[in-house]
């Protein structure tokens, strides 16, 4: 009963929340709007049970998502989403509609929430949870399966996270090489 | 009926959700506010797969004396690099939004459109 | 600024219980929620926070912009060093079963070794991209 109180009013939050941030136009109440949502959707892993989830989230979408929001407003010094008298969104809505109607028909099949029986907790998940104190002697499932049986994909993670990295220092690295030749070229 | 919505109401205001941020996506013109949306579509996203994994009377993945069912793990794992990767994707756009706005002067895709075509 | 000294002197309490809490996380990883990922976001918000309050000359000279492209590289190398090291030692790649005599003893080897390259890659990483974005504003 607690759960499904405490589902109800943090997915009520969220919505909220969503729908703020469409309608708003100050661009920094947006980014506080987003630091909001990061924080509410970590509380509503928790009572989902994913306690590594919540963590993650609430750890880079509250913490360095935002901050980087933050910096790119300080950066452009935009204040204000510009105001369009003549805004005719009539296309969008259709799309959005017509996805949202076909997922709607499609989660119909889904099996109910929080069904042991379902399909999805049946195959490798039960082998998973049986065996892996035995194999690897560790036991947080999660990082048992992210480092040790799935090991592949998180050096695949791990890349992506270093080719950002390499990708911002390409974008954002080149100010004082143009300074300098800024520089030559007042001199000669 | 009573319990077909309560196995369902989950996934359906998850939709919602979803469908809030695609449209901040593809219908405002500010390139900051794409970016947020696009964020608020990813965590509904995760939402809707954390929701799967769910076991009713179920407890968090880690063994411990005293549970007997936990829930599943491994859509956990997948969540994990999935928020991991998002956050990359999130700091390659707004570094490009940095970029765009030194070159053009604005962050507004109109303006954009107009001084491209006016070239 | 007057009310800078607030903000200096929590920043210089809280810091230090920020790293120790990075490090708790990073090498509990097995028994409770946590991991390489956290950990590492969790201490670079702590020198995110240095920086905030006390300039971006200081912080760039407590770890330089070199450093961090090192420590970034480093951490994807231990991690796909220790496949290597398993190739090299008989079994597939990342089987960390022949890394010890014991599998099991070679599991917790290989979960922690991967662990830190995960920890160290991204704690780089994270303050890589907020000092680029400081020293643009510039």
């Amino acid at each position: 009963m607690i759960d499904l109180l405490l589902d109800i009013t943090l997915l009520t939050f969220l919505l909220v929340t969503a729908i703020a941030i469409m309608r708003i136009h100050s661009l920094f109440a947006i980014v506080m709007l987003f630091g909001i949502f990061s924080l509410l959707s970590a509380g509503l892993f928790v009572v989902l049970d994913a306690a590594d989830v919540a963590f993650t989230e609430a750890a880079v979408g509250a913490g360095i998502s935002t901050v980087l929001m933050l910096g790119t407003l300080a950066l452009t010094r935009q204040h204000e989403e510009k105001h369009s008298g003549k805004h005719r969104p009539l296309l969008p809505l259709l799309v959005v509609f017509v996805t949202g109607a076909a997922l709607i028909y499609g989660t119909l099949d889904i099996p109910a929430f929080g069904d042991p029986n379902a399909p999805a907790q049946k195959h490798v998940a039960p082998h998973y949870l049986d065996k892996a104190v035995d194999e690897t002697g560790v036991p947080n499932i999660v990082t048992a399966v992210l480092a040790s049986y799935r090991g592949f994909d998180t050096l695949g993670e791990v890349t992506v996270i270093f080719t950002a990295g390499i990708g911002v220092f390409l974008l954002l690295a080149e100010r004082r090489a143009r300074r300098r030749t800024k520089e030559t070229r007042h001199e000669t | 009926m009573m319990e077909f919505l309560l196995g369902h109401y989950n996934y359906w205001i998850v939709v919602i959700l979803m469908m809030a941020g695609f449209y901040t996506v593809i219908s405002r013109g500010n390139l900051i506010k794409k970016i947020a949306g696009l964020n608020i579509f990813q965590v509904s996203v995760f939402l809707l797969y954390i929701s799967i994994g769910n076991v009713q009377e179920g407890t968090t993945p880690i063994i411990a004396e005293g549970f007997q069912t936990y829930s599943n793990p491994l859509p956990h794992v997948l969540i994990l690099t999935a928020i991991v990767v998002g956050v990359a994707t999130t700091a390659l756009g707004l570094a490009l939004i940095v970029r765009i706005n030194e070159a053009y002067g604005t962050v507004e895709e109109e303006d954009i459109h107009l001084q491209d075509n006016s070239l | 600024m007057k009310h800078n000294l607030i903000l200096r002197i929590t920043a210089k309490l809280l810091i230090p219980f920020i790293i120790l809490f990075a490090f708790y996380v990073q090498f509990h990883g097995d028994f409770g929620p946590g991991g390489g990922f956290q950990a590492g976001v969790i201490f670079s918000s702590a020198f995110i926070l240095y920086t905030l309050v006390y300039g971006l000359e200081n912080a760039e000279r407590i770890i330089p912009l070199r450093i961090l492209q090192i420590l970034a590289s480093l951490g994807v190398l231990i991690y796909a060093g220790t496949g290597v090291a398993s190739l090299l030692l008989g079994g597939q790649f990342l089987n960390y079963n022949v890394l010890a005599d014991v599998p099991i003893t070679g599991q917790h080897i290989g979960i922690i070794v991967i662990e830190l390259g995960v920890g160290i890659t991204v704690a780089a990483v994270m303050i890589m991209i907020f000092f680029l974005f400081s020293e643009r504003g510039r």
